[in-house]
C-alpha cells in the first residue's frame, strides 16, 4: 500500500475502538473538534437517547451512538428486567481498500505514509464522489458558510464562487499530530482508553485477546468488526468491538468497497458502448426514410 | 425475516449531496454523446443534414454539459482541478477528461460544419466527438453505479445500456425535430428503437433489483418513472405514426420523447437519493449475503448473543 | 451509590473500569440507570430518598449472619463501649432519639454520651464530655473527660444492652429485606445481591469501597446517608485499607480544596472554627473549648496561632492575643440560603457571586433570583454573563412580571474572570491531593483571575482605610498583605501564597515540613496547618510529576497530599492490633519491630515511633492519649465510630426518614422526616403536601436532579460553549414509558413538570432506564431532570431547581434536591403573567 513512499513509509497506525469500555462521555467528539477547529454542526435535540450528534459527516468526525436495549451486559443466569446501554465512538475506518480514495477525480484524497486516507483541502472542489461512494457514510461535503479566512471564490476573475466551504472533511486521524509523533486528539482524550491508538498489526492482536477475555466472561454480542483483512474494504485502518450486529450501531454488517467491481463494470461499459455504437449504425439500416 | 434493525432508522450511507444539474448533464452528457456518434454514422452514409443538425446538436449540448457541472461544484472555481489527475478508479476522472475531449471536438466540429470551412478538420473533429462522445453518453452509468448506493451498485450490469439506449433515444429525437421527416428516417428508428429497449430494460432491472428497487415505485423516483414511460411511449407512438409524414407530430413526438428521456434521468437520480435514506436497502441484503455464508469461526461477525439471530 | 462517576468523573471512573477488568463487582444503586450502571457488572434501581433503607438493610444483613470483621471490629471500634442508660432509640419513641426538645426544634445530646462521661459546664454552652455545637461539630472529634483517651465503660465480649454493637443490632432490626424491597422498589434478590457481593469481598484478603457524592449529600439526612456507609465499613473492616474506604466523589475540580481553605462562613483554614459571638471572651477560653485533650486537635493553639502570624504578621502578638479579640464573630447561619433569605428580608446590602450561578444552580432558585433583586449592589465574577448576572433584564420573573427592570433596585457590576488556564494555582481532589496547574495564556481583555481581584482589593481597601480611625477597620489595616507580582497586570505570585499556606519559621525562615512543627508562641507562620509542608524545602510539592511506572503504586510523589503527603488516612487500620498486615494481599502500612517504627507504602497516619503495644499512662494528653492499637487518631478515643455521641445534629445513628417531600409516608415510625431537618416556613417556600396528606395527590412523583457528562454544573462553563452546547442542546426530563402513558406525555414533544415553587418546560425522553418501581404496595414513578439549564447561552432551558425548596440537612446546610415531588403534564407551560397564576392555582389546590 506505502510502496510509493519508499523509505517514508512509516508502520501503519490505526484505531482499535472497544465500545465494551466507552463511557460515553463524547470527550472524543470534543477533543476532535476542538484540535481540528470542526465548526459546530447544530443544536438539535433529537430523542434518540443521548445522542444528539447523530451522525459523522463534515462537521463530525467522532460521533458516539446510544442504543438502549432490554439485554442483559453479560450471559449469566436469568436475568429478566435487564437492561444494557451501548455506546460506541464512532469514527473513519481509513479502509485499506478507500472508496472515498479511489473516485476521487482531483486526487484531493490521498493515502498517507501512515497508511491513513486525507483530504487535501487545498485541492478539493467539492465535486461530492467520495461522498455517496463511501460504504459507511463517513465523508460529507460542508454547507457552513467559508471561513473568513479562505481567498474569494472567483473564476476566471469574475466573483463567481459559493458563500459556503463546499469542501469534503472528514478525520484526518490527526496527521498532522502523528507527525509531530502524537496520538490522536480523540484517542489522547479518552479517558477510558476505549478508542486505542497505535500500529495496526499490535491493535489487531490485542483485540483478539480482549475478544477473547469477553468471550470467556460471557459478555452478550461481542465480536470484532472490521479487523479481518479479508473482508469487504480489505480490513479496517479503525476497527471496532461491538456488542451488538452492526447496524444495531448504524453501520452496514458487510461493506463491501464499490470498486470491487469497477474491473467488472468497466468491461459492461465498453460492451454498452459498443452497442450504441451498433445501435445507430443499425437505425441507418433500411434507407433515408 | 424479522424487522431490519437499524440506528433510529437513519441512513447507513450518505445520500449525494449532487443537485438537479447533475441528473439534467445525465441528459445532455446522453444527447451530446450519442448525437456525435450519429453525426459520423449519418456522414458516412451520405445523409448530410441529418449528419450537420447531429454535430450541431451535439456541440450544443456538449457546450451545455461543463456550466452544469461546474455549477454544482462547492468549489466551482476550482473545477479545472478535475484535470489535475487522470484515474481509472474514479469514473469521475475519467469522464472529466472524455467530457473535456469530446466538446473541444464536437464545437469544433460543429463550428467548421457550419460555416463550411475546413472540412477535412471538420470531419477529423467529428470522428473524434464521435469516438469519445460513445463513451461520454455511458459513463455515467458507471460513475453512479460505483457508489454505495444500492439501487445504483446492483444495478451496475443494467445501467450502462439503459443510459446508452436512453442517449440513442435522446439523440433520435433531438435529430428528428431538427430536420425534415423526409431525412429524419434513422433518426426516427434510432428513437423509437431506443425508447422500446429502455422501457424493456428498465422493467428488467426492476424485477431483478427486487426490494432494492423499491425506490423505483415510490416517491419522486417513482413519479419521474411514469412519467418517463408515458411520455416516452407516446413520443415514439407518434414518431412511429403520424411523425413519419408530418413535421408537426415528429417535433411533437421529438419533444415528449426528449422530455421522456429527462424523465428518465431523473427517475435514477432520484432512485439513488431513496436508496441511500432508508437503511434497510442497505442492510438487508447484506445481513442476507452474511446468512447464506457457512458459519466460519474466524467469521468478523461472529454472534455469541443467544438471541438466535443468525 | 449516590453518584454517577462514570458520567460526573469519567477521568476518575477510568480505574474503577481497571478494576472491573480485574474481576471487581461494579455495583450502581442508583434510581436510574445511568452510565454508569452501564458499565457496572450490577444495576439495582431504587426510589430517590431511601438510600439509608438500603444500607441499613445491609448493615442488619452483616448483624444478622455474622459477616462482620470480629478482630477489626472488636478493637478499632467503639462497638464495645457503652451508652449512658438515658439512651433512647427511634425504635422507642417513634422515630425520635432521646433528648429532643420540641420548643428549640433540636437534640440535647448528653443521653448520646458513653457511659461515665463526667458531664459538667465550662463557660457558656460548652461542656466536658463531648462539644455538640453544631458549626463546629464534626471538624474533629473534640472530647474531654476521657481517662487516658479510653471510654470509662466497655464490654468487649459486645454483649452488654447498652454497648454500641448491641443498640446497633437493635436499631436496625427492622430492616429486613422484605422492608427495604418495599421502602426502595427494589427487589428482594437485587438486595441480597448487593448485601452478599459485599460481605463476601471484605475481611482479610478482601475489601470493598463506596464512592459517593451529591446523590448522598443533597438529602435533609445527607450526613447520616454517609454515616450508614460507614457503619457498613467498620463492621465490615473496610476502613483504613488498600481498596477500601468511603470515597467522596466531589463536583467540581477543587472543591475540597474550597472546604480545606475554606469559602464557608463558619470555618477557617484546616477546619478550625470562626469564633462564635456569645460563646468566648478571650483567646483561653477559645482555645480551651476547641482543644480535645486527647487526639491530634490537641494543638489546636499551635494551629490557630500559626493561622494568625499568617494573617496578620507581627501585628498579631501574644500580648493582644494575636488580635483574636478583634476577629468578626459567626452570629447566626451565614449559610448561603439563610442569606438569601435575609436578602429577601431585606437584611443584606451588598453580595459577590465568584464562580457560582446561584439563580440556576442553588435550591429554589426563583427565591434568589428575586433575593437578588433586593440587593443594593451585586458583584458577579464569571467567565460569561450567568442568569445571577443578567436576572435583572433576563429572567422568567421577568417574563411574569414579578420583576420589572426599571424597578430593580441592585446596581450589578460583572468582573470578567480568568479561566483556569490563565493563571497558575492548585486544585485539590477527593483524595485531599493539591495538583499544580500552570499557566498556559495570559488573560485577555478585563479577565481577572480570582488572586488578582481579592489581592487588588484588599490592596486598594487597606489604601482606602489607612488612615481610619475606626475601630472595626482595624483588623483591614491589621492584615499583612505583601505579595510578590508578575506580568503587566500584576499578578500576584501564587507560588508565594503557597509558600505562605504551607508556613514557614519567622525568624530562620525556613519552611516547615508538617503541622507538628508547628507551635503557639508565635514563631511560626501557616496558613493551613493541614496543608502544612506543601511547600518543604522551599519546593512546591504539589507540582511534582514523577510518572506512576517510576513509582510504588500509592504514586507519593506525584503531586502532594494533605497532611504530610499521606495518601490514605487512618492506614494504620490496614495492619492488625499487633502492627501486622491483615493480609499478605492487603499489606498497606505495618510496625516494623527492628527499626521500631512503622513503614510502608505511605506515609503511616499514626506516630511514627509508637508500638502497637503502647499504653497510655494515666493523665496522658494529645495523641499521647492515644494507644498503640487505635488507629482513628483524630477520634478523642481512637476509634471508629459505629454511633456517634457527638458531633451530629440529628442522631447518634442514621435511621430511615422520609425527605421532606414525598409521596410516602415512613414506614417505620409516625415521625415522617428528619425532625431536626433545617426548614423554612415562609409564604416565599411554600411545600408541597406530602405522603398521606390531602393534596399529595397533586404532586405525586419523585423528582430527582443531576447532571450530564457534557455540561457542568449551573451552565456557566458549557451552555456557553458551543461544542458542548450542541452535545445536549434542550433541558429535558426522562420518564419511564409507563409514566408516559399515564401522564400523557409525548417521546420528543414537550411537558411541563411543576411544584409548589414552580413550574418549568421541558422535552420528554421516554426511556426504560427509571423505570416505575413499587414502593409500600404502590407503583411510584419517578422524573428525571437535568438542572443545567438556564435562560442564557447557546442552549437554553428550564431551570430544574425552579422546582425543589429550601430544606437542608441540619449538618451541613445542603439543600435537598435529590429527591422531592413534583406533579407532570403534557405540552409547554404557561407564559408570563400565567405562569404565576398556574402555580397559584396549584398552591391552592394543594391546601
Amino acid at each position: 500500500m506505502l510502496d510509493s513512499y519508499g523509505s517514508d513509509a512509516k508502520e501503519r497506525v490505526g484505531f482499535f475502538t472497544d465500545t465494551s469500555i466507552c463511557i460515553g462521555c463524547k470527550a472524543c467528539e470534543v477533543a476532535c473538534k476542538e484540535w481540528n477547529l470542526v465548526p459546530e454542526d447544530g443544536l438539535v435535540w433529537t430523542g434518540e437517547s443521548y445522542d444528539n450528534t447523530s451522525a459523522l459527516g463534515a462537521n463530525t468526525w467522532r460521533h458516539v451512538a446510544f442504543v438502549e436495549q432490554k439485554e442483559p451486559a453479560r450471559l449469566e443466569g436469568d436475568q429478566p428486567d435487564a437492561l444494557r446501554w451501548l455506546m460506541s465512538s464512532d469514527v473513519c475506518k481509513h479502509c485499506t481498500h478507500a472508496a472515498c480514495l479511489d473516485v476521487c477525480p482531483t486526487g484531493a484524497l490521498f493515502r498517507t505514509e501512515y497508511g491513513t486516507v486525507v483530504v487535501q483541502e487545498d485541492v478539493c472542489n467539492g465535486c461530492g464522489y467520495c461522498v455517496p461512494a463511501c460504504p459507511f457514510g463517513v465523508i460529507d461535503r460542508r454547507h457552513l458558510p467559508r471561513s473568513p479566512a479562505d481567498p474569494p471564490a472567483e473564476i476566471l476573475g469574475l466573483q463567481l464562487g459559493k458563500r459556503e466551504d463546499g469542501r469534503a472533511w472528514k478525520c484526518t486521524l490527526c496527521y498532522d499530530r502523528l507527525k509531530g509523533g502524537h496520538e490522536p486528539a480523540c484517542a489522547k482524550a479518552c479517558p477510558t482508553e476505549s478508542i486505542q491508538f497505535g500500529p495496526l498489526d499490535e491493535l489487531r492482536e490485542r483485540a483478539g485477546k480482549r475478544l477473547e477475555k469477553l468471550e470467556a466472561e460471557n459478555w452478550n454480542g461481542a465480536r470484532l468488526y472490521g479487523n479481518d483483512p479479508d473482508d469487504g474494504v480489505g480490513g479496517f485502518g479503525a476497527f471496532f468491538l461491538l456488542l451488538d450486529e452492526p447496524e444495531v450501531y448504524g453501520l452496514p454488517p458487510d461493506p463491501v468497497v464499490t470498486t470491487a467491481h469497477l474491473p467488472e463494470m468497466w468491461k459492461t461499459a465498453a460492451v454498452a458502448t459498443g452497442a450504441l455504437v451498433l445501435g445507430v449504425v443499425a437505425s441507418f439500416l433500411g434507407g433515408p426514410r | 425475516m424479522s424487522e431490519t434493525r437499524s440506528y433510529y432508522g437513519r441512513p447507513v450511507v450518505k445520500e449525494p449531496v449532487w443537485k438537479d444539474e447533475i441528473a439534467l448533464y445525465f441528459f445532455t452528457g446522453g444527447l451530446g454523446g450519442a448525437s456525435s456518434v450519429l453525426s459520423l454514422v449519418a456522414r458516412a452514409t451520405g445523409h448530410e443534414l441529418l449528419a450537420q443538425r447531429s454535430i450541431q446538436i451535439a456541440s450544443a449540448a456538449d457546450a451545455v454539459s461543463p456550466p452544469l457541472l461546474i455549477a454544482d461544484l462547492g468549489r466551482p472555481e476550482r473545477f479545472l482541478n478535475m484535470l489535475r489527475v487522470f484515474k481509472v478508479t474514479s469514473p469521475m476522472s475519467v469522464g472529466s477528461w472524455i467530457l473535456a475531449y469530446t466538446s473541444a471536438a464536437s464545437s469544433v466540429s460543429a463550428f467548421l460544419n457550419t460555416i463550411g470551412r475546413l472540412p477535412r478538420v471538420a470531419e477529423l473533429t467529428r470522428l473524434a466527438a464521435a469516438g469519445s462522445g460513445a463513451p461520454l453518453a455511458i459513463y455515467t452509468s458507471t460513475l453512479i453505479s460505483n457508489t454505495a448506493i444500492p439501487v445504483w451498485h446492483e444495478a451496475r450490469r443494467e445501467l450502462p445500456f439503459l443510459f446508452g439506449s436512453s442517449a440513442a433515444a435522446s439523440a433520435g429525437a433531438a435529430a428528428v425535430i431538427a430536420v425534415p421527416p423526409a431525412e429524419a428516417g434513422p433518426a426516427r428508428r434510432l428513437a423509437v428503437g431506443g425508447v422500446l429497449v429502455e422501457n424493456v430494460l428498465f422493467k428488467l432491472m426492476e424485477r431483478r433489483l427486487g426490494m432494492v428497487g423499491e425506490p423505483y415505485s415510490k416517491g419522486q423516483a417513482g413519479t419521474y418513472k411514469k412519467l418517463a414511460i408515458g411520455c416516452t411511449l407516446s413520443g415514439a407512438a407518434l414518431l412511429a405514426g403520424p411523425g413519419r409524414r408530418s413535421r408537426l407530430a415528429a417535433v411533437a413526438g421529438g419533444a415528449l420523447t426528449l422530455a421522456g428521456e429527462v424523465a428518465l434521468r431523473f427517475s435514477v437520480f432520484k432512485a439513488g437519493f431513496q436508496s441511500a435514506r432508508d437503511p434497510k436497502y442497505t442492510v438487508e441484503p447484506q445481513r442476507a449475503r452474511l446468512s447464506a455464508q457457512p458459519a466460519d469461526p474466524r467469521s468478523r461477525t461472529r454472534p455469541v448473543s443467544g438471541d438466535g439471530s443468525m | 451509590m449516590g453518584s454517577n462517576m462514570a458520567e460526573n468523573h469519567p477521568v476518575g471512573f477510568q480505574w474503577v473500569l481497571e478494576a472491573r477488568e480485574r474481576g471487581a463487582h461494579v455495583i450502581h444503586v442508583d434510581p436510574r440507570f445511568t452510565r454508569t450502571s452501564a458499565m457496572a457488572t450490577k444495576w439495582v434501581g431504587i426510589r430517590a430518598g431511601s438510600d439509608i433503607a438500603f444500607l441499613g438493610g445491609i448493615v442488619n444483613y452483616i448483624l444478622e449472619h455474622d459477616l462482620y470483621f470480629e478482630e477489626y471490629v472488636e478493637h478499632y471500634t467503639n462497638a464495645s463501649v457503652v451508652i449512658t442508660e438515658e439512651f433512647v432509640d427511634t425504635e422507642d419513641l417513634d422515630g425520635f432519639f432521646s433528648g429532643w426538645d420540641p420548643e428549640q426544634g433540636e437534640y440535647d445530646t448528653t443521653t448520646w454520651q458513653y457511659q461515665g462521661m463526667a458531664v459538667h459546664g465550662t463557660g457558656g454552652d460548652t461542656e466536658a464530655g463531648f462539644d455538640t455545637s453544631g458549626e463546629q461539630a464534626g471538624h474533629g472529634g473534640h472530647g474531654g473527660g476521657l481517662e487516658h483517651g479510653e471510654p470509662p465503660e466497655e464490654d468487649k465480649t459486645l454483649q452488654h444492652p447498652r454497648c454500641v454493637f448491641q443498640l446497633l443490632k437493635r436499631h436496625y432490626r427492622r430492616y429486613t429485606p422484605e422492608f427495604v424491597a418495599e421502602t426502595c422498589g427494589c427487589s428482594v434478590e437485587d438486595f441480597l445481591h448487593v448485601a452478599k457481593a459485599l460481605t463476601a469481598s471484605s475481611g482479610r484478603e478482601k475489601t470493598s469501597a463506596f464512592c459517593y457524592a451529591v446523590g448522598w449529600t443533597q438529602h435533609t439526612v445527607g450526613v447520616q446517608y454517609i454515616r450508614t456507609a460507614a457503619i457498613i465499613q467498620q463492621l465490615l473492616g473496610n476502613m483504613g485499607r488498600p481498596g477500601g474506604g468511603i470515597v467522596a466523589l466531589r463536583g467540581h475540580a477543587s472543591i475540597q480544596g474550597s472546604t480545606d481553605i475554606p469559602t464557608l462562613y463558619n470555618i477557617l483554614p484546616g477546619y478550625l472554627p470562626m469564633p462564635h459571638a456569645e460563646f468566648y471572651g478571650g483567646l483561653d477560653n477559645f482555645i480551651e473549648a476547641n482543644t480535645a485533650p486527647t487526639g491530634f486537635w490537641g494543638h489546636f493553639d499551635a494551629y490557630w496561632v500559626s493561622l494568625m502570624k499568617a494573617y496578620f504578621g507581627e501585628n498579631a502578638t501574644e500580648d493582644n492575643e494575636w488580635l483574636f479579640r478583634k476577629l468578626p464573630r459567626v452570629d447566626d447561619d451565614n449559610s448561603v440560603y439563610q442569606t438569601t433569605l435575609d436578602m429577601i428580608d431585606g437584611k443584606v446590602k451588598g453580595y459577590i457571586v465568584a464562580g457560582e450561578n446561584p439563580a440556576v444552580g442553588n435550591s429554589h432558585a426563583k427565591l434568589h433570583r428575586l433575593a437578588l433583586a433586593k440587593l443594593d449592589w451585586l458583584v458577579v465574577r464569571d467567565l460569561v454573563e450567568i442568569e445571577s448576572a443578567a436576572f435583572w433584564y433576563d429572567s422568567p420573573e421577568i417574563e411574569s412580571g414579578e420583576l420589572k427592570t426599571e424597578e430593580i433596585p441592585t446596581e450589578i457590576f460583572f468582573m470578567p474572570a480568568a479561566a483556569h488556564t490563565e493563571k497558575d494555582g492548585s486544585f485539590t481532589n477527593t483524595q485531599r491531593l493539591l495538583q499544580w496547574h500552570w499557566q498556559a495564556t495570559e488573560p485577555r481583555h478585563d479577565s481577572r483571575s480570582e488572586l488578582w481581584f481579592y489581592f487588588h482589593l484588599g490592596r486598594l481597601l487597606k489604601q482606602r482605610l489607612a488612615d481610619s480611625e475606626a475601630t472595626r477597620d482595624e483588623l483591614v489595616k491589621a492584615l499583612r498583605w505583601e505579595y510578590p507580582t508578575h506580568s503587566q497586570i500584576q499578578e500576584p505570585d501564587a507560588e508565594a501564597v503557597l509558600a505562605e499556606i504551607s508556613g514557614w519559621e519567622i525568624a530562620t525562615g525556613a519552611f516547615i515540613d508538617g503541622y507538628t512543627k508547628l507551635k503557639p508562641d508565635g514563631s511560626t507562620v501557616c496558613g493551613c496547618w493541614i496543608y502544612s509542608g506543601v511547600y518543604k524545602d522551599g519546593v512546591n510539592q504539589a507540582a511534582r510529576r514523577k510518572p506512576h511506572w517510576e513509582q510504588s503504586y500509592v504514586a507519593p510523589e506525584w503531586a502532594w497530599a494533605w497532611p504530610a503527603n499521606r495518601r490514605m488516612l487512618y492506614n494504620r487500620a490496614s495492619a492488625d492490633p499487633d502492627g501486622k498486615p491483615w493480609s499478605e494481599r492487603k499489606q498497606f502500612v505495618w510496625w516494623d519491630a527492628d527499626d521500631a517504627k512503622w513503614a510502608g507504602l505511605d506515609v503511616p497516619d499514626f506516630e511514627v515511633d509508637k508500638p502497637p503495644s503502647y499504653v497510655p499512662p494515666e493523665g496522658a494528653k494529645a495523641e499521647d492519649a492515644i494507644a498503640g492499637d487505635h488507629p482513628f487518631i483524630m477520634q478523642a478515643d481512637g476509634r471508629s465510630w459505629l454511633f456517634v455521641p457527638q458531633g451530629l445534629e440529628d442522631g447518634p445513628l442514621p435511621t430511615h426518614y422520609e425527605p421532606q417531600e414525598s409521596p410516602f409516608d415512613n414506614p417505620l415510625y409516625g415521625q415522617r422526616a428528619n425532625p431536626r431537618r433545617q426548614q423554612f416556613k415562609r409564604p416565599e417556600n411554600p411545600y408541597n403536601p406530602v405522603g398521606g396528606e390531602q393534596g399529595s395527590e397533586i404532586f405525586p412523583y419523585v423528582a430527582t436532579t443531576y447532571r450530564l457528562t457534557e455540561h457542568h454544573t449551573a451552565g456557566g462553563m458549557s451552555r456557553f460553549v458551543p461544542y458542548l452546547s450542541e452535545l445536549q442542546p434542550a433541558m429535558f426530563c426522562e420518564v419511564s414509558p409507563e409514566l408516559a402513558d399515564e401522564a400523557g406525555l409525548v417521546h420528543g414533544g414537550w411537558a411541563t413538570i411543576y411544584s409548589s415553587r414552580s413550574a418549568i418546560e421541558a422535552r420528554v425522553l421516554v426511556t426504560d432506564r427509571i423505570p416505575p418501581i413499587e414502593v409500600q404496595g404502590r407503583t411510584t414513578h419517578q422524573v428525571g431532570l437535568p438542572y443545567h439549564w438556564g435562560t442564557r447561552g447557546l442552549t437554553t432551558g428550564g431551570s430544574a431547581n425552579d422546582l425543589s425548596s429550601l430544606a437542608l440537612d441540619p449538618n451541613v446546610h445542603i439543600q435537598e434536591v435529590k429527591a422531592f415531588s413534583v406533579g407532570i403534564k403534557p405540552g409547554r407551560r404557561p407564559r408570563g403573567k400565567a405562569l404565576t397564576e398556574f402555580v397559584e392555582e396549584l398552591r391552592n389546590r394543594a391546601r
